[in-house]
């Protein structure tokens, strides 16, 4: 049976990251249908930078994108809760000691 | 900027009154598409393709304000770009008579556009050397538009002329219907040969090659045949046109004339 | 696991030792009550993803028609400098569908799917977008008057609960309040302008307004989705309240136009600081709703002639990369 989010027609769906101004990084701001790369550039670059905001896009088709599973955010990121000597703010340094 | 520094040396008024000309030949061209690809916003075959369009009316848009401008500063009679716009009858338009035709279907929208973009490219790069400082600056600026212009249009002339038997044909079709338009393009007329000797056009002979060469390698690109020439030379850029351009003044300029002196 | 919602469809409920449907639930509201965003990958309700699908596509509908009554002026606009602005008015619309789409395949429908429900009449747009534009001061009005109301509406989802939605609202709010400036300055110009635009401009706020008002929707007792949308912060204030905001904003602003709201029951009143405001058709808005309208049968027509006309170039373009692809991996 087929699932309403199958249908593409063959445009695929490409994730758009743009980056703002030189020393940023490239941040996803949204999507584009496209049927290849070039368009998919020209398609983001009509779509998400009228404005000037960005100097830079990246496409990423959507199908190639791998993420975390939420379901297994309590393995993934609650371990590094507790490891707070990670921080400079654990360290007891006297106040005397100026340059550390 | 003011004009003075814009003329030439000797103020020759037939010189001066050329250049006005000049300039709206390229103001009218760039005017005349924008408006044709107007028609298209919300209608296009894919919305992305919406943006993409309107982008590049957008930027005839401009080009034709900053032109149409100027040619109104250099003719010293007190018209502005609307004047100039809405005021005009069809004859005194300068346009190429390739960009005021209908758009047809998309691949006649994108051939015209693709024809238009490779002159439009060569012309301006041209003119960034003119010796008209004012055209000049505005050829450097409008150029960047071009470019993109230019690979939007090419790539969608790959893209349909090489993709199903349905595209590859219509694709033939537009760009048999729409070669005839293009002579008027890459031959000098009197007034191109005026405004070359004052070196404020440039040589028409390498920007024709050029051109030429770049329809060939996209068509190829695209498994298009290049149409052979066409026997009737058509000259919208002297003000003969053909009878489309009529329809799309009166719609373009209804409201001026029903209204005249009015400001909006 | 992919970012879009596209392979959760028909999946097999969580594994064994996740809390039951009843404590996610709760965990979710929790979560929403404590104004976080709902991302598409996190557990949501099958209800309120259904009702986010609707609102948000239903809101890229209106967007993509909306661009058709202006792009009916864009030929005939009165200046360069109009048309131009047009322009890009009529393009940030597309964009803002673009915008929407987008949010709304990320839980799990396709752009094709909600376009083809448009196409047949299944999926809504907003009533507003099928009355005509029949003067250039109709342009005006509707950057003005529309534009306004949709801002009324949109700034609230700026916060709304689930984030993809929030982001394109926040998009669409700083690109949208230009159009409402260009539509008042159109007004402007005509109504301090020679004797027959003023009574253009009159003429288009006479027919603009009330449909301004419907664009917000029936009053929330009678409109059957606002009380768990509001729990979910999918809806921020009611469609009375938004209203209310709308005609106290506006009001004085036909004021300074020296034109006259076409009601005349509107007053100020001191002892709520309101304006009060006569009664709406609502059964106007009902048969427009219903396809009974003056352009909803032009509007869909145009769209539907718009998809099928560009069916070969969407093939086309499909068959070319198939092509190009094949060759490179002979050549590989």
């Amino acid at each position: 049976m087929e699932h309403e989010g199958e249908r593409t027609d063959g445009w695929a769906l490409y994730e758009i990251f743009i980056r703002a101004r030189a020393g940023l990084d490239h941040k996803h701001v949204g999507s584009v249908h496209a049927t290849d790369a070039r368009m998919a550039l020209e398609h983001a670059r009509d779509v998400y930078t009228r404005r000037q905001e960005g100097i830079s896009i990246w496409v990423v088709r959507s199908a190639d994108i791998l993420a975390s599973d939420p379901a297994d955010a309590d393995a993934l990121f609650e371990p590094a809760r507790d490891k707070v000597y990670r921080h400079p703010t654990f360290y007891d340094i006297p106040d005397e000691v100026k340059t550390l | 900027m003011s004009a003075t520094a814009t003329a030439s040396a000797a103020p020759d008024a037939a010189v001066a009154a050329a250049r006005v000309r000049y300039v709206l030949r390229l103001a009218d061209a760039s005017l005349v598409l924008a408006q044709r690809l107007g028609e298209w916003i919300g209608h296009a075959p894919a919305l992305e393709e919406d943006l993409g369009l309107a982008n590049t009316a957008l930027d005839l848009m401009g080009q034709a304000r900053l032109l149409l401008g100027y040619a109104g500063e250099l003719e010293g009679q007190g018209r502005d770009e609307d004047a100039l716009a809405f005021l005009r009858e069809e004859h005194e338009f300068l346009n190429p008579t390739l960009v005021e035709q209908p758009n047809g279907d998309f691949a006649h929208t994108i051939v015209r556009q693709f024809l238009f973009d490779a002159w439009q490219h060569e012309l301006y790069t041209g003119l960034t050397s003119s010796s008209d400082e004012r055209l000049a600056a505005i050829a450097a600026k409008a150029l960047k538009e071009t470019r993109y212009h230019l690979s939007y249009s090419s790539g969608w002339v790959v893209r349909l002329g090489d993709g199903t038997e349905e595209s590859h044909a219509r694709m033939q079709g537009a760009l048999d219907a729409l070669w005839p338009y293009t002579s008027e393009l890459v031959e000098t007329d009197e007034l191109d040969r005026k405004m070359i000797a004052a070196g404020v056009a440039p040589p028409m002979e390498p920007m024709a090659a050029a051109w030429s060469a770049r329809i060939d390698a996209v068509l190829r690109d695209a498994t298009l045949a290049r149409p052979a020439a066409a026997i009737y030379r058509w000259s919208g850029k002297q003000g003969r046109h053909s009878e489309h351009l009529g329809y799309l003044l009166a719609d373009m300029q209804h409201l001026a004339r029903t209204y005249p002196g009015a400001t909006w | 696991m992919y970012t879009q919602g596209l392979d959760a469809a028909g999946r097999e409920p969580a594994p064994p030792d996740a809390a039951s449907d009843a404590e996610r639930e709760a965990r979710f509201q929790a979560r929403v009550d404590a104004e976080e965003k709902i991302e598409p990958k996190d557990w949501m309700p099958e209800a309120y993803r259904r009702t986010l699908i609707r609102q948000i596509s239903q809101h890229a509908h209106s967007e993509i028609v909306g661009m058709l009554p202006e792009g009916n002026w864009i030929t005939r606009a009165p200046s360069l400098l109009r048309k131009t602005i047009l322009m890009a008015k009529v393009q940030d619309e597309g964009g803002h569908g673009a915008y929407l789409y987008a949010a709304a395949e990320t839980l799990g429908v396709s752009r094709e799917e909600l376009v083809d429900q448009l196409l047949d009449g299944r999926a809504k747009y907003s009533s507003i977008f099928n009355y005509p534009t029949l003067t250039w001061a109709d342009i005006g009005a509707i950057g003005w008057l529309v534009d306004g109301a949709a801002i009324m509406n949109q700034i609230p989802l700026c916060r709304c609960s689930y984030g993809p939605y929030a982001r394109a609202m926040v998009r669409i709010c700083k690109e949208e309040s230009f159009h409402q400036r260009q539509g008042f300055e159109i007004m402007l110009k005509l109504a301090r302008g020679a004797t027959a635009q003023k009574n253009m401009a009159q003429d288009a706020l006479n027919r603009w307004w009330w449909p301004s008002l419907m664009m917000f929707g029936p009053s929330d007792v009678d409109s059957k989705h606002s009380a768990q949308s509001m729990r979910w912060k999918i809806k921020r204030f009611s469609n009375d309240e938004l209203r209310q905001k709308f005609v106290d904003f506006t009001a004085p602003q036909a004021e300074f136009l020296g034109l006259a709201v076409p009601d005349p029951e509107l007053a100020w009143d001191e002892s709520t600081q309101h304006y009060r405001f006569g009664s709406i058709d609502w059964r106007e808005f009902e048969d427009v709703l219903k396809g009974h309208g003056p352009c909803n049968r032009e509007r869909l027509e145009a769209r539907r002639k718009a998809h099928e006309d560009g069916r070969w170039v969407r093939e086309a373009a499909v068959a070319h990369a198939a092509k190009r692809a094949a060759t490179a991996r002979v050549a590989a």
